[in-house]
C-alpha cells in the first residue's frame, strides 16, 4: 500500500466545498488509461447516502494504467491483516498480464477512491473479485487495440505479457504499456463483456504469494493511525464514566490544569486533557476528580440469558417445511436443549485510534477503521462540514474483526480538534477499548429435535435469540423443520444489552453453529451412530460431503459412536459462500477441567482461492481466534460496568494453546471465489464441545467452555 | 522532573531531556519519533511494546526512561543493518508470520532475545519463550516456524 505516495499528488487540488461530479473526479485521476467498474448493485450506494450525491455513483472502483506503465487500483477497501492488498493485486496483475510488483493499491482514501460500504463480511474477494477481473480483462483489450494501432498489426495477431503488447509470431516486435499509455487520456466503463482468463491460463491467481505488506511490517515502517504525527499535534485523554449509562454530576479539573503544557477541554459531558505526550496527558487525567451517578443494575454474565429470554421480541419464522408434530410423533428419541453464548470482545492488539487535523473548513482524518466512508460522514456531521471537506485516510489497521466499523474515536478526535484548534490524536487505552467495544451479543439458542428408531432425524425446531440469523438455516435433510429468529440484528432493542453490541467475525454464525452442531452430535450419540457418518447420512449438499470427507481423511477419522474416549470432534457449516468442516482432538483433565486442543484439521471449499497461502493463513487465524471464544473469552460485567479491562482477565489465545493445525482447500478453480476471512471460525465452539463429549462424555452447553463449566458438566455426565 | 537521559539507541548515542519517570515506550514514540514500537495494553501483558535493553527483551511500557540511562537499546527500526534485514525479519516474511502486523515488532524483538540466550531452541522452548506476546490474528504457528528457521540461519545453516 503506497497511499503516502499519493498524498501530495493527483487529488490535493480537490476543490473544497464543492461536491465533485464524475467529470471532475476523473480529471483529477490524471492521465493514462482508466477503467471504471462497478461492484454490486449501484442502487445500494444511493440508499446508503441519502441526499448526498458526491462521488460518482455509477462506478465504485477504478484502475489506471499510468503513463509510467504502473497499474493502480483505487478501491475503498482497507487492509487490516486479511491480505486483500495481495489477493486483489493478484487478480488484477493476472488479468492485465503485468507482474504483481507493477500493481499499486490505493485503498480506503476517501479523496482518491470511490465510495465503498466498508471492509467486512468476507466480501472483498468474493464480490470485488469478479468485476475486478473483468475490468482487468477490459483494460488488456484496450491495450491490445492501442498496440494494434501502434504496431500496425491486427489485434488478433497480438498477445500480452509482463507489461508488453507483442506480435505472437515475433516477440521482439513489442510495445510497453507505458508507451501506450503515454499522453493518453482514455476512460472506459467496464462493460463486463470481455472474457476473463480461464483457470488453466492463470499465472498469478491460484498460486501462493507472499503478502505484499510484510516488509513494512517487519521493519516497523508500516504506519498505523497512532503512528501518524502531524506538526502541532496533541494527544488527548478523555474522562470516562465507570459504567455505560453513568452521568457526570461533578468534576474538578483544577489539579490537572496545573500540569505543565496541558490543555483541559470541557464541553458538556466531554472532559479531556491534551498534551504533546500521551503519557503526560494520562497523568494529568488521573488528577481530575469526578463524580458519576451510576444506574443500579443486577444484570451480569450469569443472569443475562434469563433477561434476554424475558425481553425477547416476537420471533420470525425464517424457514419451515413439513409438520413439526408429525415429525415428533415419528421420533423415537426427542432431544430438547438450550445453548448459551456470552459477550465477546474483538480485542484487536491495536486499539481504536484516530488523528484529526482541521485546516479552515477542511478536515483530514487518519483512522483505524473498517469503514473509512462511514468515518468521513460521521466526522463531517460532528464538525458541521460538508462531507466533501472531510478526507479520511486509513493507514494500516491493526486488526478489526468487525470491531472497527463504528468510528467513535474519530468523532472524538474531530470534536477535540475543533475545540482546541490543534490537530488531535485520540488513541484509546486498552481499558477504553474493552469499554467501548461493540461486543458480540450474548445469545440463547433453544432446539427441540428428534430421531427415529432407524436413526433418521424426523424434526428440528430451532429458536435463536439475539445472535442473529446468519448460520441458523438448517442444511441437514430433516423432513419437518422450522427456524425462528428472535431479533435478527447484532444490536438488540432498547433494554436488551447493557452496552453496545455489534458484528464480530462471522456474526451470528459462531453461536448458531455451536448450537446446531452440538445438537446434531447429541442426536448422533442417541442414535448410536458415528457423528461423521450421521452427518453424511443427513447431508444433501455435495460440497459439504466433500469437505467432510477431505477433513476425515486428513484427520484419520475412524468411525465410532460417541463418546469413544478418543476426544475426537467434528463440526461443519456454511459462511460467506464457503463450505467448511473441522475436526479436532482434545485432551480433558478431569480433575482441573482443563481442555487442551491438540490437533485441528479444517477443510474448506471456497471456490477459486486467489492466494491459497493467504487463504490458509486466514483459516489458521480463524481456528486460533476461535479457540478463544471456545475456551476462555467472556465479558464479565455488572450492568454497564465492564469488569474486564485488560488481557489479564480477558484471556485471548497464546502460543501455548496452539494445536497442530492442518488446513485443506478443496481444488475448485472453476467456481467464483468465496469468503475466506470468517468461515473457518464458525465451527470452533462446536468442534471443541463435541470433542470434549467424545473424550469424557460431558456435554457443554455454554461458551466459553471454562474449566469450571467442564467440571460442572463432568458431574452431570 | 526533566533531566537528561543518555543511552545508545540502535547503535547511536542519544540524549533526551525528559521527565525520567516517563515510560520508554512514549519517549521512543514521541520524543524520538520511532513509532515501530507499539502500545497494546499499557500494563506489560501483551508484548507489543517489546524492545531490547542490553540484549534483553523488555516491555517498554513498563520501563522508565531513567532505568535505561547508559544502556544499549534496540528497537525494530534498528534491526536491519545497512538495509539488510535481520534473519528474523526475513524469516517472518518468508513464513508469512504476520497478518495485521501490529504485534510483529514485539514478536521479532522478543524472539531476538530468546535466540540470543538459546541459539538452538526446540519448538517448545520457542512456545514458552514467546507465550507472553499476544497476537490476535492467529499467526502463532507460523511465528514458531519463523523463529526456528531464523535460528537455523543465524547458526550458519547448521
Amino acid at each position: 500500500m503506497k497511499n503516502d505516495d499519493y498524498l501530495d499528488l493527483d487529488f490535493t487540488d480537490n476543490p473544497a466545498g464543492i461536491e465533485m461530479d464524475r467529470r471532475e473526479f476523473l480529471k483529477l485521476a490524471g492521465g493514462g488509461i482508466l477503467i471504471l467498474f462497478t461492484v454490486g448493485d449501484t442502487s445500494l450506494f444511493a440508499q446508503q447516502r441519502p441526499g448526498r450525491p458526491s462521488l460518482p455513483t455509477d462506478f465504485n472502483a477504478f484502475l489506471r494504467i499510468g503513463e509510467n506503465g504502473r497499474v493502480s487500483l483505487f478501491t475503498g477497501k482497507i487492509e487490516m491483516g486479511q491480505g486483500v492488498v495481495t489477493s486483489l493485486g493478484q487478480m488484477l496483475a493476472d488479468e492485465l498480464d503485468v507482474s504483481l510488483d507493477a500493481v499499486d493499491m490505493v485503498m480506503g482514501d476517501t479523496d482518491l477512491c470511490p465510495w465503498d460500504m466498508g471492509t467486512f463480511g468476507s466480501m472483498s474477494t468474493r464480490f470485488f473479485g469478479p468485476p475486478l477481473r473483468k475490468a482487468g480483462a477490459e483494460a488488456r483489450a484496450v491495450l491490445l487495440e492501442l498496440g494494434s494501432d501502434h504496431l500496425k498489426i491486427p489485434a488478433a495477431k497480438l498477445a500480452t505479457d509482463n507489461g508488453y503488447v507483442f506480435v505472437k509470431t515475433n516477440k521482439q516486435k513489442r510495445v510497453s504499456y507505458a508507451q501506450l499509455a503515454k499522453g493518453k487520456k482514455i476512460e472506459r466503463k467496464s462493460t463486463g463483456s470481455v472474457a476473463v482468463k480461464k483457470p488453466s491460463e492463470f499465472k498469478i491467481m491460484g498460486k501462493p504469494v507472499a503478502r505484499r505488506d510484510s516488509h513494512e511490517k517487519v521493519t516497523g515502517e508500516a504506519k498505523y493511525a497512532g503512528d501518524i504525527q502531524v506538526p502541532g499535534m496533541v494527544y488527548a485523554r478523555i474522562l470516562r464514566p465507570p459504567a455505560h449509562g453513568a452521568k457526570l454530576i461533578d468534576v474538578d479539573v483544577s489539579e490537572a490544569k496545573q500540569v505543565k503544557g496541558v490543555q483541559v477541554i470541557q464541553e458538556g459531558d466531554l472532559v479531556a486533557v491534551l498534551h504533546k505526550y500521551p503519557d503526560v496527558a494520562e497523568m494529568a487525567l488521573e488528577k481530575i476528580k469526578a463524580k458519576f451517578d451510576t444506574p443500579k443494575s443486577d444484570l451480569d454474565e450469569k443472569n443475562i440469558f434469563e433477561h434476554l429470554l424475558k425481553v425477547a421480541p416476537q420471533g420470525n419464522v425464517v424457514s419451515t417445511e413439513g409438520n413439526l408434530q408429525t415429525g415428533e410423533q415419528e421420533a423415537a428419541t426427542v432431544v430438547e436443549e438450550s445453548y448459551f453464548d456470552g459477550y465477546k470482545a474483538h480485542a484487536p492488539i491495536e486499539p481504536h485510534t484516530a488523528v484529526v487535523k482541521i485546516e479552515g473548513n477542511k478536515a483530514t482524518v487518519w483512522a483505524s477503521t473498517q469503514t473509512p466512508f462511514g468515518a468521513k460522514d460521521e466526522v463531517a456531521r460532528e464538525l458541521g462540514f460538508p462531507a466533501a471537506n472531510v478526507r479520511v485516510i486509513p493507514p494500516f489497521v491493526g486488526g478489526g474483526f468487525g470491531g472497527k466499523s463504528r468510528n467513535l474515536q474519530a468523532v472524538e478526535a474531530a470534536r477535540l480538534a475543533k475545540l482546541s484548534g490543534k490537530p488531535v490524536q485520540v488513541a484509546w487505552t486498552r481499558k477504553e477499548e474493552f469499554f467501548f467495544d461493540t461486543f458480540r451479543p450474548a445469545a440463547v439458542v433453544k432446539i427441540r429435535s428428534g430421531v427415529t428408531d432407524k436413526g433418521k432425524m424426523s424434526f428440528w425446531d430451532y429458536h435463536v435469540y439475539f445472535a442473529g440469523e446468519r448460520g441458523s438455516q438448517l442444511f441437514y435433510a430433516v423432513p419437518n423443520h422450522s427456524t425462528t429468529v428472535y431479533n435478527s440484528s447484532w444490536t438488540g432493542g432498547a433494554g436488551t444489552h447493557p452496552f453496545a453490541t455489534g458484528p464480530w467475525r462471522a456474526p451470528a454464525n459462531n453461536t448458531n453453529t455451536f448450537a446446531r452442531e452440538s445438537q446434531i452430535d447429541i442426536m448422533a450419540a442417541k442414535a448410536g451412530v458415528d457423528p461423521v457418518e450421521f452427518r453424511l447420512q443427513h447431508l444433501r449438499d455435495e460440497k459439504m460431503q466433500r469437505v467432510i470427507k477431505a477433513a476425515a481423511e486428513k484427520f484419520g477419522w475412524k468411525p465410532a459412536k460417541g463418546p469413544s474416549g478418543r476426544g475426537y470432534g467434528v463440526a461443519c457449516g456454511f459462511d460467506a459462500g464457503t463450505t467448511v468442516a473441522t475436526m479436532a482432538e482434545v485432551e480433558v483433565n478431569k480433575t482441573t477441567g482443563d481442555v487442551k486442543v491438540k490437533r485441528v484439521v479444517c477443510a474448506q471449499d471456497m471456490g477459486l482461492a486467489i492466494n491459497p497461502e493467504g487463504a490458509k493463513i486466514q483459516m489458521e487465524g480463524c481456528i486460533t481466534m476461535g479457540l478463544g471464544y471456545a475456551l476462555k473469552e467472556d465479558i464479565h460485567f455488572n450492568g454497564g460496568e465492564i469488569h474486564d479491562v485488560n488481557f489479564d482477565t480477558y484471556e485471548i489465545p497464546r502460543f501455548s494453546w496452539l494445536p497442530e493445525i492442518d488446513t485443506i482447500i478443496i481444488d475448485n478453480k472453476e467456481s467464483d471465489p468465496q469468503g475466506g476471512g470468517e468461515p473457518a471460525i464458525i465451527t470452533m465452539g462446536a468442534v471443541v464441545a463435541n470433542a470434549i463429549f467424545d473424550a469424557v462424555g460431558a456435554r457443554l452447553h455454554q461458551l466459553p467452555m471454562t474449566q469450571d463449566r467442564v467440571k460442572e458438566a463432568l458431574k452431570k455426565a | 522532573m526533566e533531566e537528561s537521559v543518555q543511552f545508545k539507541l540502535n547503535g547511536k548515542p542519544v540524549k533526551v531531556s525528559v521527565d525520567s519517570d516517563r515510560m520508554l515506550l512514549w519517549v521512543l514514540r514521541t520524543n524520538l519519533e520511532l513509532t515501530g514500537t507499539k502500545y497494546g495494553c499499557g500494563e506489560g501483558i501483551c508484548g507489543a511494546c517489546t524492545v531490547l535493553v542490553d540484549g534483553e527483551a523488555m516491555r517498554s511500557c513498563q520501563t522508565a526512561a531513567k532505568d535505561v540511562q547508559g544502556k544499549d537499546i534496540v528497537t525494530i527500526e534498528g534491526l536491519a543493518k545497512n538495509g539488510k534485514l535481520h534473519p528474523l525479519q526475513k524469516a517472518f516474511m518468508e513464513n508469512d508470520a504476520l497478518q495485521c502486523g501490529y504485534c510483529t515488532s514485539g514478536m521479532i524483538l522478543n524472539a531476538y532475545a530468546l535466540l540470543r540466550k538459546n541459539p538452538r531452541p526446540s519448538s517448545s522452548d520457542i512456545i514458552n519463550g514467546m507465550d507472553d506476546n499476544l497476537c490476535r490474528c492467529g499467526a502463532h504457528n507460523r511465528i514458531v516456524r519463523a523463529v526456528q528457521s531464523a535460528a537455523k540461519e543465524m547458526r550458519g545453516g547448521i
